[in-house]
């Protein structure tokens, strides 16, 4: 076997993943994926193995509920036949082993920077230079927008090619928002320091993200996890989804100027985070999650209460729906808008909502479980066209979904522990990574110890890393007043991408 | 139409009637109150993520803390977090709160620049840079532009270009791959203009105020006009930060 098989959270010996060459390496890693639609790749990336560069490629297999790990050691001026030149899926994680290590790759069609790191191997490439793609025509133009956006949203470039008004080519320029969160993993050492990191990652997904960190550490550290943890982060997850998709529809309904549903919506997020804050002190969940233990334990007066929000919600929502769903001016907007079909979505391997909204079932909650996820027997909510259309739909049906599980869980409040918690040191030598299904999609964090026990590696990927080249394709052939509603559809995330 | 007018009356009154008295639900962090019993200081100032406890005396600064709550948890009798979400200033001082007192953080009149009155009093646009902000305090801030907070209602409102605003407000710790295009857009907002940080990350860097990758060389430059903190910052405590700064008159002596 030239791989080792494991599960979501499970730990492993670092001397346990295969070290093959690099010509196995390639053939193993493209023929797991090429025809596989069950099967993509979760994380693959490089790190300081002494001289040389150690890569480690992971693949998930949804059906198995396995993840196949193998490594490669490499040297930095080697250049590498590209695993893109057979599979697009690898296209940004090659390009950012090329910017961090400054590893040739043969066969790959644009080696451009990822996010400018600080750390990067080539400094003397910068942010302001960016090598866009261009077309020589007089009857094109191009548009620039960004890095700072008209609205209150984070800063990315993208660079239009029009003819007239459509968009033949979008290139999205990241890196703006870098701030080494990686290598801050290393350097801060206390366990509470990290923990503000992981939700500092992306602060509308801090219940996702943290709840990656904890897992990880946990299993690192060889913790089991009672009943009451898992219960209170698969709530705080499904409570995360609820008011992020709430807010997207209020975005949603913003740019295609329908002032009532943006009102409604906007308003509808507002008792979803309270509560939030109600029950953890922050409306958005930060300080909550903590690794080893259950600091807000859910109480059943919490329950009731949670309850009656749900109830009140609910009413609104339904309602408000069933009016934009039946307005031809909003649905002239939505449908057959931002197309991405399901062979571009799996040939970029798009994950989450923005697989889904494709025909593609990519759903950790479904294939790798974690929490109390196993329990709910999760079934992905699945939609056919890949437009704007689909993507409101699905966020939609995704808050009606999340009640339910709510409305579930909080009929069987578990007792909370409070038994004083005792996290070990982290294992020698080991190799652990978490998987966990935030409202964007899969979010995957892999860590490795050295022979004391210290983190040398954390690797964060945000679904984002995926999915932004799905609002790149989306946007193709559309009119450029299309794109505000193709990119809030999308929703994705600056900070997670750039770390 | 007439559905419409069925949600509306359904949503009936949403906005928050005074945004300066309203009161938070739950269990929020705000303000905390540092009580003069004896503890292991060394301990308490350990505890801390972002080093924002300091001793001799003992200290919480706010323009660092998280307020993640594990110093009030570990130490329930000394530290102790109020729902006071009014703790905006214009003094980077005035943020650090000191054991045995019971101080209100406010904005200081007499150190508002004259202009600000006079210009921004009853009309103020901004423009708003995400300088590596990690998306909460921008949610926030777009919150009290919603229905319930409505700071629109008080004339406040954020702008798209530069050339239309009175100032910037910035949030996240200022990554060096942000640090021109904030520059570029500070230069471009005409005179008289005033600057606003929110949150942690804005204020001190926060968690990453450290990093390598971050460049905070901007705020050396200019006067800070109001500090905004929070991680994220609360609607409330960004409203009442904008009207104390704008509206807020000095004592008549």
């Amino acid at each position: 076997m030239n791989y080792i098989a494991i599960g979501n959270n499970s730990t492993i010996a670092i001397s346990d993943i295969p070290e093959i060459v690099y010509d196995d390496f390639f053939k193993l890693n493209t023929e797991l994926v090429a025809n596989h639609p069950e099967r993509h790749c979760v994380n693959y990336f490089g790190y300081n193995y002494g001289e040389r560069i150690k890569l480690i490629c992971c693949i998930a297999d949804d059906n198995s509920h396995e993840i196949f790990v193998s490594s490669c050691l490499v040297s930095p001026t080697d250049t590498l036949k590209a695993f893109t030149s057979k599979l697009l899926c690898f296209e940004k994680f090659e390009r950012e082993i090329h910017e961090n290590f400054g590893i040739g790759f043969s066969g790959h069609p644009w080696l451009k920077p990822v996010r400018y790191s600080f750390n990067r191997n080539d400094k003397t490439k910068t942010i302001a230079n960016y090598p866009f793609f261009k077309i020589e025509s007089e009857e094109l133009h191009e548009v620039g927008v960004g890095p700072i956006h008209a609205g209150v949203i984070e800063p990315g470039h993208f660079r239009f090619i029009c003819n007239g008004e459509q968009i033949l080519h979008l290139e999205i320029q990241l890196g703006y928002q870098h701030r080494g969160i990686e290598q801050l993993f290393i350097e801060k050492k206390r366990l509470l320091e990290r923990t503000t990191l992981a939700e500092s990652i992306a602060g509308d997904t801090v219940i996702g993200h943290t709840t990656a960190f904890s897992n990880i550490w946990e299993s690192l550290c060889e913790f089991e996890r009672t009943r009451d943890i898992d219960f209170s982060r698969t709530l705080a997850l499904e409570l995360e989804r609820i008011a992020i998709h709430t807010g997207d529809l209020s975005a949603v309904c913003t740019d295609i100027a329908y002032q009532l549903g943006s009102s409604v919506f906007g308003r509808l997020r507002t008792p979803i985070i309270n509560f939030m804050q109600e029950w953890g002190g922050n409306r958005l969940s930060k300080g909550f999650v903590r690794p080893g233990r259950n600091q807000f334990p859910f109480t059943p007066e919490l329950g009731k209460r949670l309850a009656l929000v749900l109830d009140a919600f609910e009413r609104d929502f339904d309602e408000m729906n069933t009016e934009l769903f039946k307005l031809p001016s909003a649905l002239s907007r939505f449908e057959r808008t931002g197309v991405v079909p399901s062979a571009d979505i799996l040939s970029i391997g798009a994950v989450g909502m923005a697989a889904r909204m494709s025909k593609l079932n990519r759903d950790i909650r479904q294939s790798h479980p974690f929490g109390l996820y196993p329990e709910l027997q999760h079934q992905p909510i699945i939609k056919h066209h890949g437009d704007v259309y689909s993507r409101v739909q699905i966020r939609k049906e995704e808050v009606k979904q999340s009640i339910g599980y709510v409305r579930k869980l909080i009929k069987n409040i578990p007792e909370p522990n409070t038994k004083p918690f005792k996290l070990k040191t982290p294992n020698p030598n080991s190799f652990t990574l978490s998987l966990v299904e935030g409202w964007r999609g899969e979010i995957c964090h892999c860590a490795i110890t050295d022979s004391k026990g210290e983190l040398i590696l954390y690797k964060i990927k945000d679904p984002s890393f995926h999915n932004w080249l799905a609002l790149a394709l989306a946007v193709r052939n559309n009119e450029i007043s299309d794109f505000p509603i193709c990119n809030k559809s999308f929703n994705l995330s600056y900070c997670g991408h750039d770390l | 139409m007439l559905d419409n007018i069925k949600i509306l009356y359904h949503q009936g009154k949403q906005f928050i009637p005074n945004v300066t008295t309203a009161e938070v639900p739950g269990i929020f962090r705000g303000r905390p109150i540092i009580s003069l019993e004896k503890v292991n200081e060394a301990e308490l100032q350990e505890l801390c993520p972002v080093n924002a406890i300091s001793i001799n005396p003992v200290s919480i600064d706010l323009g660092k803390c998280t307020f993640c709550g594990e110093c009030a948890m570990r130490f329930p009798n000394k530290i102790r977090f109020t729902k006071d979400y009014k703790i905006s200033t214009n003094e980077r001082t005035s943020l650090i709160v000191k054991e045995g007192e019971d101080k209100l953080v406010e904005v200081n009149p007499e150190m508002v620049r004259k202009e600000i009155h006079k210009v921004f009093g009853r009309s103020l646009k901004l423009r708003q840079v995400s300088a590596a902000g990690d998306n909460s305090c921008e949610w926030e801030l777009n919150a009290a532009n919603n229905v319930q907070f409505d700071m629109g209602r008080f004339g406040i409102e954020f702008v798209a270009s530069p050339r239309h605003a009175d100032g910037i407000v910035i949030t996240g710790p200022i990554s060096e791959n942000m640090a021109e295009p904030l520059q570029i857009c500070y230069d471009a907002v005409p005179e008289p203009k005033i600057i606003v940080l929110v949150g942690t990350d804005a204020i001190s860097g926060g968690i990453t105020g450290n990093s390598p990758a971050v460049d905070r060389s901007f705020l050396n430059k200019y006067p800070i006009d109001l500090y905004i903190p929070g991680n994220p910052a609360h609607p409330l405590t960004i409203i009442n930060g904008f009207l104390d700064l704008t509206r807020k008159r000095k004592s008549k002596k």
